[in-house]
């Protein structure tokens, strides 16, 4: 399974991404600049965290508006793997693909922690080798986190199984608890911890080794 | 010219956390009479005077780019630009 990296002005996660696929999970990774307009051969799209454009006007609207965008909606649209962690979560709810927004977490500080998550929804193609409500400890580092959408919107999440990580101590106010959304046909993830540095022991924790696994064993289910 | 000035404000059903720590910082400073303040983000335009389909375009831009329908209501006045 091939992934894209897609690199923004800003984006500083991306390298440990890259890592997390070429040496997590041992598959081939390639970083696609934000310019290109093609993700042609690819399987799978990661967004990466950091502060692309600055976080200019809001976190991730710049980035929204950049020519590989249209690639990454066609991408998404067609039921392939999108993940977006951190400012890929803030890029993916400004490009619409994901309902809600992510504002200034409530006491207005950055928190930069290892928070331990409950795994909501264990059945999809992110969540599949955890367990149900199985608890991970995975890293946060954000001033806008916190997790917002409407009543409306929050009772159709809950109807139709879109929560997939939840803060088991509500560290930035998000609306209930909510650490990572899906869409409707759970084939996009955003999520504001970053599994992708929870890869290895030496790290603090492989707790989140098995999202990238559960990705890889839901394309061979899918293929076969 | 025409000068368009853009307010964009969080929606009142989203805790606006800046607009709080100003209000008690506001009351710390003594005015403690200040019930409410809330903070957004102003922007202005610039456009020729013939521009066609203004109102229109001005809409598309803050709904696509600088407002977040989800979270932010915006509003604009269009001003002749000295």
């Amino acid at each position: 399974m091939k992934f894209a990296v897609i690199n923004f002005p800003g984006s500083n996660c991306d390298m440990d991404l890259y890592y997390a696929i070429r040496d997590g999970i041992k598959q081939p990774v390639e970083l696609v600049d934000y310019r290109s307009e093609s993700l042609a051969g690819f399987d799978g799209v990661l967004i990466p965290g950091g502060f692309s454009y600055g976080d200019y006007l809001r976190s991730g609207a710049i980035a929204s508006q950049a020519p590989i965008v249209k690639e990454i909606i066609r991408f998404a649209n067609e039921g392939k793997i999108v993940l977006g962690i951190c400012n890929g979560f803030q890029i993916l709810t400004e490009l619409g693909l994901l309902p809600g927004a992510l504002i200034k977490n409530e006491k207005g500080r950055f928190i930069c922690e290892t928070v331990a998550l409950k795994v909501v929804n264990n059945e999809t193609a992110f969540t599949s080798e955890y367990q149900a409500n199985e608890v991970i400890n995975v890293p946060i580092a954000h001033g806008e986190g916190r997790y917002y959408c409407d009543e409306t919107t929050l009772k159709e999440l809950q109807a139709n199984n879109q929560i997939a990580f939840q803060y088991c101590e509500n560290v930035n106010g998000s609306v209930e608890h909510i650490a990572g959304v899906m869409n409707q046909q759970k084939n996009v993830l955003g999520m504001m911890p970053h599994p992708e540095r929870a890869i290895e022991e030496i790290l603090g924790s492989d707790d989140g080794l098995k999202l990238f696994q559960s990705i890889i064993n839901y394309q061979v289910r899918v293929n076969n | 010219m025409k000068l368009v000035k853009v307010y964009v404000t969080l929606k009142k059903s989203v805790l606006d956390a800046q607009g709080e720590a100003i209000k008690s910082a506001i009351h710390s400073m003594g005015y403690s009479q200040v019930a409410d303040v809330h903070m957004g983000k102003y922007f202005e335009l610039n456009f020729a005077d013939d521009y066609a389909d203004l109102e229109k375009d001005v809409d598309a831009i803050c709904d696509d780019l600088l407002a977040n329908p989800n979270i932010e209501t915006y509003r604009y006045e269009i001003l002749e630009a000295e």
